[in-house]
């Protein structure tokens, strides 16, 4: 449909000066169309969680958004080392990030729960040895 | 308060001023944990924390903090400063505790 945008974009491994790029980016695009602030500031803060997962606890990946006038769709798809108990990784205070993240200020726990609060659908595959895909959607109104 | 009248305030030692000196300041909010401050701190917060790196700045652009105060005598460290710059952030930095940095902010919102 023409009312449709995508974007993707790639998530480089192990690289914290960059992660967050990608939500950054998106953030601008929807600033740029137009977005409601609160709504482009909710796509922003779940989709950082799950841009900086992916560089911490997997190998990098692929995010896909697709803007349409219903909704925001993103697509966060890695193929790192998935997650073993989807239950426990989605508890607030559950991290399994190491103290050279810590040290960096992450690791609350708070990720996934934040990835959940802020979106209004919220998915998370695993398979442990293949990887992880989180599906995300923030409604327009 | 504008951010402007921080910035003119001399209260902080400003270390990157960027173009958005008329937003409004709501609130002083303090948190390390970044993931904490991502799901907690409501926008145009005035930012206290000790924690001075790229991703301090990332979490501030991305949740519409006011500004970073780094407090306790911490700094920016060499890629967060040009990431403050290129994402146009102001930020602050004080030798004060973080409570008195904070509670210092609420007292000139509520004066
Ligand atoms: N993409 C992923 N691949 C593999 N494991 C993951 C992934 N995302 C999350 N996890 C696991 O789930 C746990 C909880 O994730 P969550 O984002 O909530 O917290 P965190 O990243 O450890 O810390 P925080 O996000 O608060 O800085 C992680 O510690 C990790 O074990
Ligand atoms: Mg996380």
């Amino acid at each position: 449909m023409s009312n449709m945008i995508h974007m993707s974009y790639e998530v480089p491994p192990g690289d914290f000066t960059r992660a967050g790029e990608a939500s950054s980016n998106l953030k601008s695009s929807l600033k740029k169309m137009g977005v409601n602030p609160e709504i482009v500031r909710k796509v922003a803060i779940a989709m950082y969680e799950g841009e900086i997962n992916m560089v911490i606890h997997a190998t990098g990946g692929k995010i896909d958004v697709v803007v349409s006038p219903e909704e925001i769709e993103m697509v966060l798809k890695d193929q790192g080392p998935g997650i073993a108990n989807i239950e426990l990784a989605m508890q607030a205070g559950y991290s399994t990030a190491p103290d050279n993240i810590r040290n960096l200020g992450f690791g609350a726990g708070m990720g996934l729960p934040n990835m959940k609060k802020y979106s209004d659908e919220f998915k998370i595959e695993s398979t442990v040895g293949v990887g992880t895909t989180v599906t995300m959607k923030v409604k327009m109104e | 308060m504008k951010l402007y009248d921080l910035v003119q305030d001399g209260c902080f030692k400003v270390l990157n001023e960027g173009s958005t000196s008329e937003r409004e300041i709501l609130a002083p909010y303090c948190c390390d944990l970044l993931s904490v401050a991502m799901g907690r701190m409501p926008a145009d917060s005035a930012w206290v924390t000790v924690m001075g790196n790229v991703n301090t700045l990332a979490v501030a652009s991305l949740a519409d903090a006011a500004c970073i105060i780094l407090a306790e005598g911490s700094h920016l460290d060499e890629p967060a400063l040009n990431k403050a710059k290129q994402q146009d952030i102001t930020v602050f930095e004080t030798e004060m505790p973080i409570f008195d940095a904070a509670f210092l902010i609420y007292q000139k919102l509520h004066a």
